[in-house]
């Protein structure tokens, strides 16, 4: 039976500022549709024509010396900071280096920048650092730079680390969103929901049990491999690494950057039975929950196979599979068909869904 | 708000009096309240909201729908009347 | 996940759709009032996938939507009052009330956490003690056997800083509320299945008999949902009118004994304010004079408030199932999630927000498979 009157799916993201509240919200830190307005409408008017050129991408990419170089960043603040399959000092090293990765580059050098709450036990910090090192060395990145501030007790969970990271592309690699076209095949490269479900069994006030650990791991390597094994590096269109707001909010903002459609199948997209389990109980949709060490490839169709197959033959890739396919339909919005046969729209999260999350 | 998933009891404990399980749902444990079910026990299958048990979940019944369900149709199909095939995908 | 995903089998869904098809001669509308259902419907695709002429009108199911805008704001309230531990299901986070919703407050300074148990916001007055510890207590039938026993366990601990803030709303007076109303189209009802399983079916009967409609107690996975629209329709095309169970796994027709004798010990009935539908008498639950000490209503003084509506949001012709959300003038544009003007919108199983996330497109896709 149809639906009444006509409703435009392009028409309902609100291009007026900010409404309806003065304060940051935690919503705002989401990775969700929230986040988006605020560098939409805040951070960007104010920082120039550079930044309002850019397309929203884990890296910048700048052109220096004839050679590219890309750029990223990225401030970690999950809460606890030790958590199953790892701890906050994982995150943002792997963190960044997928960033980097996920514009084909090559990592180079970390900075690693620590905002530190007084009180912190040093055993602790001590772990942070450690797991730091053994990531750096596993990714083979180099930590070149750093700076460490204390606040006082109260003013900061224990600690925030920032780290900043600088790559070098090589020629023939193009991976921006712009380049999912029609036709493109879409690859997810292991099981999602992990690292949400994972952090969440240990917070606070939700306990349960799980043998879950979070899937935090370096993907540069499993992208050196896609990049060599298709037939032209050029055949990689877009990577994208679903961190806050899950493959839900990777592939809807691809999908509104090029302005293409995205039809993926539920049955196919990999979810552990655990993380069913737990976003059953919990009320959430394994797209929309966080992963950090996954991504998801759009890829040329002719090279689909050749990358599938190159990726199954990596540790990182073993679980590699085919969810869906680029549309020319119904641009912007990104659908799902269900297991039942019928369709539905696939959403990014609001807000937060899940806080502190990475 | 009516969030109910079916998991089975692992362990029974008490707690400030309570009478309280580890449930087991598809690998996934959580601490549950069986104040409102005293005849489920370990290994029994129950329907968990908000933190509480609140009905022993009858596998036989569930089963005997699910038998009926697969009978839907199945005269029809012995007679050899055309029928559009199943979809045959499995759900996530 | 055992007895979950047995209940999704896509070629049994297409076995229960052939019988639906088979069995229909005629067009029928039917109505479910429980946001879980609504949720699974839309979220399956469900009512995409019926006979031409069936038609699923989407009742008042949502608890967090029908909660009123006074109380809204009387939550807003005490969460705002610095010596507040405010606890609540995660649903209610983003509910408007006249000014700004709890996340708001939360962002001003408020405490606000949210639990997934009520016994959590016990365990946190426990905890405590130098602070007042309120629970959010929202739900119909299904959810008030927990709240109960929370109010139940902080008096036998002895706790003198945890109340709670109570707005329990009850099915079988909402039924009779909307068969009562003289637009009212439904032929037949999709009772809630977990309300049953706390309450049971019995005090369907009466509604059955009164109005002559049939009434089927149904669960919440897609086989489930289908199974209960089968048994419906099947009354209809016989002319029965009665109250059938096909949740058998999960509902006696006596419910959970134990849960009931509590909520007759925590609970007294009263009328209820229902958002965008009005008063139903006798439609709600407030704590007895027993729980007098735990009421967080009695216990905070706050001005009694009459808040106007926004006139723009029809939340009560949706949550009455006389609109479609897509056939509200502000859907999609003026009331989206990110700026909701009424609750549907806001709620994981608000029709409004169902109809949301997921059947932006125009024309709605077709069902394949």
């Amino acid at each position: 039976m149809a639906d009444g009157t006509v409703v435009d799916p392009a028409a309902w993201t609100c291009p007026a500022p900010l409404r309806g509240g003065e304060r940051v919200v935690l919503g705002h830190g989401g990775g969700g549709a929230l986040s988006g307005e605020l560098v939409e409408h805040l951070f960007l008017p104010a920082f120039g024509e550079a930044a309002r050129a850019a397309t929203p991408t884990d890296a910048a990419v700048l052109s220096v010396g004839g050679e590219r170089l890309a750029f990223s960043t990225d401030t970690y603040v999950v809460r606890p900071l030790f958590f199953p399959g790892g701890n906050i000092g994982d995150l943002a090293i792997n963190g960044t280096v997928n960033d980097l990765a996920m514009a084909g580059a090559q990592p180079l050098a970390l900075s690693t920048g620590f905002v530190l709450e007084e009180g912190l036990d040093l055993d602790a910090l001590g772990r942070i650092a450690t797991a730091m090192g053994a990531a750096a060395s596993v990714a083979g990145v180099q930590l070149v730079t750093g700076d460490t501030k204390v606040v006082e007790s109260g003013h900061g969970d224990g600690a925030y680390i920032n780290t900043a990271g600088v790559g070098r592309i090589p020629a023939g690699v193009d991976l921006r969103p712009e380049r999912a076209a029609p036709g493109d095949v879409v690859i997810v490269s292991g099981p999602l929901g992990m690292h949400g479900v994972a952090v969440l069994s240990v917070r606070e006030g939700l306990e349960f049990g799980t043998e879950l650990h979070s899937d935090t791991a370096p993907l540069n390597g499993l992208v050196a491999t896609m990049l060599a094994r298709a037939p032209d590096p050029a055949d990689l269109h877009v990577l994208r690494d679903p961190t806050r707001g899950g493959l839900a909010a990777s592939v809807c903002e691809i999908a509104g950057t090029a302005q293409v459609g995205v039809e993926l199948e539920e049955h196919a997209i990999p979810v552990p039975e655990e993380v069913r389990a737990a976003c059953g109980f919990l009320g959430l949709d394994a797209i929309q929950v966080a992963n950090e060490g996954r991504l998801v490839a759009f890829v040329a169709p002719e090279a689909a196979d050749a990358v599938l197959a190159a990726m199954r033959g990596t540790e990182a890739g073993a679980g590699a599979a085919v969810i869906g396919r680029v549309s020319a339909e119904h641009p912007g919005v990104v659908t799902a068909r269900t297991g039942l046969g019928a369709t539905r729209v696939v959403e990014r999260p609001l807000g937060e869904q899940l806080p502190r999350i990475c | 708000m009516c969030l109910g998933i079916p998991g089975r009891v692992t362990a029974v404990r008490e707690e400030h009096g309570t009478r309280m399980a580890t449930v087991d749902f598809g690998g996934v444990t959580k601490s549950v309240c069986l104040a409102y079910v005293p005849e489920v026990g370990v290994g029994d299958y129950t329907i968990v909201h908000a933190g509480f048990a609140i009905t022993h979940l009858d596998e036989d019944s569930a089963l005997e729908t699910l038998a009926l369900f697969e009978q839907l149709g199945m005269l029809e199909e012995e007679l050899g009347a055309p029928q559009p095939a199943p979809t045959g995908e499995a759900v996530s | 996940m055992k007895y979950l995903d047995e209940f999704r089998d896509p070629a049994l869904a297409e076995r229960l759709l052939r019988e639906i098809r088979d069995t229909a001669t005629q067009p029928w509308a039917l109505m479910e009032v429980c946001g879980g259902q609504t949720h699974s419907i839309i979220r399956n695709g469900i009512d995409q996938l019926l006979p031409e002429g069936i038609e699923l009108i989407h009742g008042p199911g949502c608890p967090v939507c029908v909660t009123p805008l006074e109380m809204i704001d009387r939550a807003l309230a005490i969460a705002a009052r610095p010596e507040v531990i405010f606890c609540s299901f995660g649903d209610m986070l983003r509910v408007p009330g006249s000014r700004r919703d709890l996340f708001a407050v939360k962002a001003e300074g408020g405490d606000v956490r949210v639990v997934y148990s009520p016994l959590d916001a016990v365990e946190i007055a426990a905890g405590h003690p130098d602070r007042e510890v309120v629970f959010f207590g929202v739900g119909f039938e299904t959810t008030a056997p927990a709240n109960a026993m929370a109010v139940h366990q902080a008096r036998a601990r002895g706790l003198t800083n945890f109340s709670m803030l109570v707005s329990h709303v009850l099915v079988p007076p909402a039924i009779e509320a909307i068969m009562s109303a003289p637009e009212c189209r439904v032929n037949g009802f999709l009772a809630a299945g977990h309300v049953c399983t706390v309450m049971g079916s019995w005090q369907y009967e009466p509604l059955a008999r009164r109005y002559g409609v049939p009434i089927v107690i149904t669960g919440f996975e897609p086989l489930d949902v289908l199974d209960g629209i089968r048994h419906c329709i099947m009354q209809l095309e016989a002319g029965r009118a009665e109250v059938e169970n096909a949740y058998a796994r999960a509902v006696k027709s006596e419910g959970n004994l134990p849960a009931r004798t509590m909520l007759e010990e925590v609970f007294t009935t009263s009328d209820r304010q229902w958002r965008g539908i009005g008063v139903i008498p006798e439609s709600g639950w407030n704590l007895s004079e027993d729980f007098a000490a735990f009421d967080a209503s009695r216990r905070f003084e706050l001005e009694d408030l009459t808040v106007p509506e926004s006139s723009r949001c029809r939340a009560g012709e949706v949550l009455q199932g006389l609109i479609k959300p897509s056939e509200c003038p502000a859907f999609g544009t003026e009331c989206t999630p990110r700026a909701p003007l009424g609750a549907p919108m806001v709620s994981g199983e608000g029709a409004c927000a169902a109809y949301f996330h997921y059947r932006r497109l125009d024309p709605p896709v077709v069902a394949h498979g």
